[in-house]
């Protein structure tokens, strides 16, 4: 009685076809362009593997933890040619230098264009200015370093050489070079978060009287804090990639040097190299040829850029978590 | 502090920022163009055209003594560059757009979970790590398996094969521009309006056949201007290329058959690298930024022309 | 249906008599509103619903529906929004399939055959429809209207081979005379009403049993909405139409058949006369005096 009493639940229906299952009517030609868009994707999938796998084979086989301590040496002999602490501190600083230049630089320049943006004709020129930036290949950059900081009056960002030469190379120089990088990634980043931090919010905040300054500073840069952040670790992986503006704007010297007087800055005002640039001496492209340490320090570097992609994905993920209003 | 904040102080403040972009711009214009002047001035026109060895002509440029030799014609290199970032963009195109239409139309979502990350990853990863690749895997694998030693016989007496050649140099930078076509792509399939898809595949048109007849069709702007950017990327490479192309200027020759893949290039960007070594030595630093006006007029032009292109699609989508 | 064989070609039955149903009377000459021709070929049904039940997730969107389309016969949906009827139109041409989680219970058959057993590409060049929203496609004219037809084969058809089925469209879409002279003109250029009619001619171009219509003119002006209304009633006459309409007037303009939708559930199902002016469920009442009370 009791289980026949409630008529049985009726059951949802059931798609009765599968629409992805359709290719097999499809004519040939179809098919196998079916067919190859899978082999592009898997192969794009197999090949970034291979990379990733390839890197961690060869780091876990040569990467030694006194590698990470010891500082690099100028020495035929393999065994006592060092580490590369020098390199990872160089890389450190070269990153936290570019993004305390381009942080400010591109928020500010973000918020200008989206929350004042005039006059008209300097917002459009600015705009496309950034994308020039970003198209401008690193090593035409590093050039216009080199040309940009030998002059005589910015001697004090580097070493100056005997009768007042400027050297034009030093870490500080490298910094400003790549901020030019970072910036139009923390530009757009930040523009795509005001941009999509709905009016309403805006009007809100008007509503009870704030300037437009005061709107931005309590209201509209907090929200695109994580499209901010965003843009910054999406520059710091670019900056950390780099390797032609160090080449030839870091001074060559594997180790850091010390130039001027005052601490913490002397580093920044000397000489040094980065990860990349280790990687590309000790390859046998460089003068180096030690395959064996430059695997492991490009291992560390990979493992740099995919810490960084998951932070941006982390990051990306959080905010639309957290501002549910944006979707 | 409220007083600060008031509009009249921040607005141009901040506009200042976007002012020292433009002339960050403008400075970098006058000092590339002022440095590359002379060589470009000695040689004239024939800068761009062929004749003599590169190689003889860089290094006499190193060598000389006051008046200045800038005797250069540096076709080869640019021909070489022409060649690796025209055919990565070739077969970018093909790769990214099939790749898109993957994601966007055919993968299970578990797959597109996986790709998209993996795009972007590919993206991030480092020239220097391309480049150690290619050295070490890539070229050895060429040198020992790939050429056979009739091959290298058969040009022995114009250059020496080694591995270090157009076809690594080409596969790897495809893989390097790659992601950001892929991206463009994706972005402007997914703003086709259903409507249109939808009406297609309402009249019969399976869905790859719609993908082909009406997305990519009008997606067709997107994947010109993905093209484009990734042009402007694939010319300015510079670290990747200088590790796999050798240290010889060569121009391959389509006259050799299949050889000609494996034939060494030198592209411009590679080349500043290889010479960074001398880039104090005055007429051979100006030559090099010579390149480097080359690569930044070039680029330049082409990544404002990308994004105008996509700035009218997007307008045309919304 | 063996997976690998190439579509069936497009067939029209022949009409036996127990398919004939008794054709809907014929049209009141004393009220101006429904000045219809009468039907010259003979009413057939075409397709049957049985038990249509579509879900989007928990959500039931159309619950347990029956109901036949007839050829020769316009068969108008109506309803308030969100009954269902979009989705119930959207699930003939099996379209609804596109939608993200929805699932289908029931059965649907075209002269005989279930539409599951067709495979679906040719199904929808058999089941043809037009959208709300006038979609040509960035193309000329005359792609547009031969999108379906080169669309059928796999191979590449000369264009002037195209020329008399695209002729042939726009002529039954009453929109050669305008547009006939320059078949190359871009479709985006055209006015709305002329769009959508382009999209009609576009649905017809293949040849379609049925025809199926999603609130076709409510983008558009009144004066394009009488020329599309007129269309469809002499497009009735060679293919069974089926009409999702917001607006009672049009309706009761040019339906034959109506059935009234009410949260998914077919309330009313009968001739336009009928259902219009002696309803028998007291929704219906409501909702169709709504519009006439």
């Amino acid at each position: 009685m009791s289980a026949l009493a409630t008529p049985p639940q009726e059951r949802p229906p059931r798609l009765r076809t599968d629409p992805s299952g359709s290719w097999r009517a499809w004519p040939l030609r179809d098919r196998v362009l079916l067919g190859l868009c899978w082999a592009a994707g898997l192969a794009l999938i197999a090949i970034a593997a291979l990379i990733v796998l390839y890197m961690l084979v060869k780091g876990v086989q040569y990467l030694r933890p006194e590698l990470l301590w010891d500082r690099p040496e100028a020495s035929i002999d393999q065994s006592r040619s060092g580490g590369f602490l020098d390199p990872i501190l160089g890389t450190v600083l070269i990153v936290v230098g570019a993004l305390v230049i381009a942080a400010p630089l591109g928020v500010a320049t973000a918020v200008w264009l989206t929350e004042y943006g005039k006059p008209k004709w300097l917002a459009r020129m600015v705009e496309s200015g950034i994308e020039v930036i970003a198209g401008t290949p690193s090593i035409v950059l590093a050039l216009f370093g080199l040309a940009f900081f030998a002059q005589g009056g910015l001697g004090f960002l580097s070493a100056t050489g005997e009768g007042g030469a400027v050297f034009g190379r030093s870490l500080l120089i490298c910094c400003a070079v790549l901020s030019l990088e970072a910036l139009p990634l923390i530009v757009g980043a930040t523009r795509e978060g005001l941009l999509s931090t709905p009016r309403h919010v805006r009007e809100a905040s008007y509503a009870l009287g704030k300037t437009r300054a005061a709107t931005i500073h309590r209201v509209l840069l907090p929200v695109a804090r994580p499209n901010i952040a965003t843009g910054c670790a999406l520059g710091m992986g670019r900056v950390a990639g780099d390797t032609a503006v160090v080449l030839l704007l870091g001074g060559g010297t594997l180790q850091l040097t010390t130039n001027g007087s005052i601490p913490g800055l002397n580093y920044l005002q000397g000489t040094g190299s980065t990860l990349t640039t280790y990687v590309y001496a000790n390859s046998p492209s460089g003068e180096g040829g030690a395959p064996e340490k430059a695997y492991a320090a490009a291992f560390l570097l990979l493992a740099l850029v995919l810490v960084l992609n998951w932070a941006v994905d982390r990051i990306a993920r959080g905010s639309n978590e957290r501002l549910g209003w944006t979707r | 502090m409220s007083g600060w904040w008031s509009d009249r102080r921040v607005g141009p403040a901040l506009g200042s920022a976007g002012v020292l972009v433009l002339a960050i711009i403008a400075g970098m214009t006058v000092y590339v163009l002022r440095e590359a002047w002379p060589s470009f001035s000695a040689n004239g026109l024939a800068w761009f055209g062929t004749g003599g060895d590169a190689n003889v002509q860089l290094e006499n440029i190193f060598r000389s003594e006051p008046p200045f030799e800038y005797m250069l014609r540096a076709w080869p290199l640019l021909y070489g560059t022409l060649l690796s970032s025209g055919g990565a963009v070739i077969f970018g195109l093909v790769l990214s757009t099939l790749t898109a239409v993957f994601i966007v139309e055919f993968a299970p979502p578990s797959v597109v979970r996986i790709l998209e990350p993996v795009v972007r990853l590919l993206a991030g990863v480092p020239s220097v790590i391309y480049g150690l690749i290619g050295v070490l895997v890539l070229v050895p694998f060429l040198n020992d398996h790939l050429i056979s030693t009739e091959r290298k016989e058969s040009v022995f007496y114009v250059i020496q094969l080694t591995g270090q050649s157009l076809l690594v140099a080409t596969a790897l930078l495809t893989i390097m521009i790659v992601p950001i076509m892929i991206a463009i792509a994706v972005d402007a399939l997914r703003s086709v309006p259903s409507s249109w898809t939808e009406g297609a595949l309402a009249l019969g048109a399976n869905r790859m056949r719609v993908m082909w007849t009406i997305a990519l069709r009008a997606a067709r702007p997107a994947l010109v201007a993905g093209a484009v950017l990734a042009l402007a990327r694939a010319l300015g490479e510079a670290i990747m290329l200088a590790m796999v192309s050798g240290g010889v200027i060569f121009a391959p020759n389509p006259l050799d058959g299949s050889t000609f893949f494996f034939e060494p290039i030198q592209p411009l960007a590679a080349a500043i690298v290889q010479g960074a070594e001398g880039i104090t030595v005055k007429p051979y630093g100006q030559t090099l930024f010579a390149f480097a006006a080359v690569i930044m007029v070039s680029s330049v032009g082409l990544s404002i022309t990308g994004w105008a292109v996509r700035r009218r699609l997007r307008r045309f989508a919304a | 249906m063996d997976p690998l064989m190439p579509p069936p070609p497009i067939r029209r039955i022949v009409v036996d008599a127990p398919h004939v149903v008794v054709p809907a009377p014929e049209p009141e000459t004393n009220g101006a509103v429904r000045m219809r021709p009468r039907v010259t070929t003979d009413v057939v049904e075409r397709m049957r619903v049985e038990e249509l039940t579509i879900t989007y997730g928990p959500k039931v969107a159309v619950n347990g529906v029956n109901l036949p389309v007839h050829q020769g016969e316009v068969l108008a949906l109506i309803g308030p929004s969100g009954c269902g009827k979009t989705t119930l139109l959207r699930s003939l041409n099996r379209l609804v399939e596109l939608t993200p989680g929805a699932a289908r219970g029931g059965k649907i058959v075209l002269d005989g055959d279930d539409v599951d057993a067709i495979e679906v590409t040719s199904l929808r060049r058999r089941i043809s429809m037009v959208f709300q929203q006038p979609n040509p496609f960035p193309m000329s004219i005359f792609d547009n209207v031969a999108y379906a037809l080169r669309e059928q084969g796999s191979k590449r058809v000369k264009r002037a081979e195209l020329m008399a089925p695209v002729r042939n469209a726009l002529e039954r879409a009453g929109l050669w005379d305008e547009v006939g002279d320059d078949l190359d003109r871009p479709a985006l250029r055209m006015s709305g009403g002329q769009q959508q009619r382009l999209c009609i001619a576009r649905a017809l171009a293949a040849d379609p049993e049925v025809l199926l219509l999603d609130e076709p003119c409510s983008a558009l002006d009144p004066r394009s909405t009488a020329t599309i209304e007129e269309l469809i009633l002499q497009l009735r006459e060679s293919l069974a139409v089926v009409i999702v309409t917001h607006n009672l007037q049009q309706a009761y303009r040019i339906a034959d058949r109506v059935a009234f939708m009410y949260l998914g559930e077919l309330v009313e199902y009968g001739l336009a006369e009928d259902v219009f002016e002696r309803p028998q469920h007291t929704r219906t009442a409501e909702y169709v005096g709504g519009a006439f009370g």
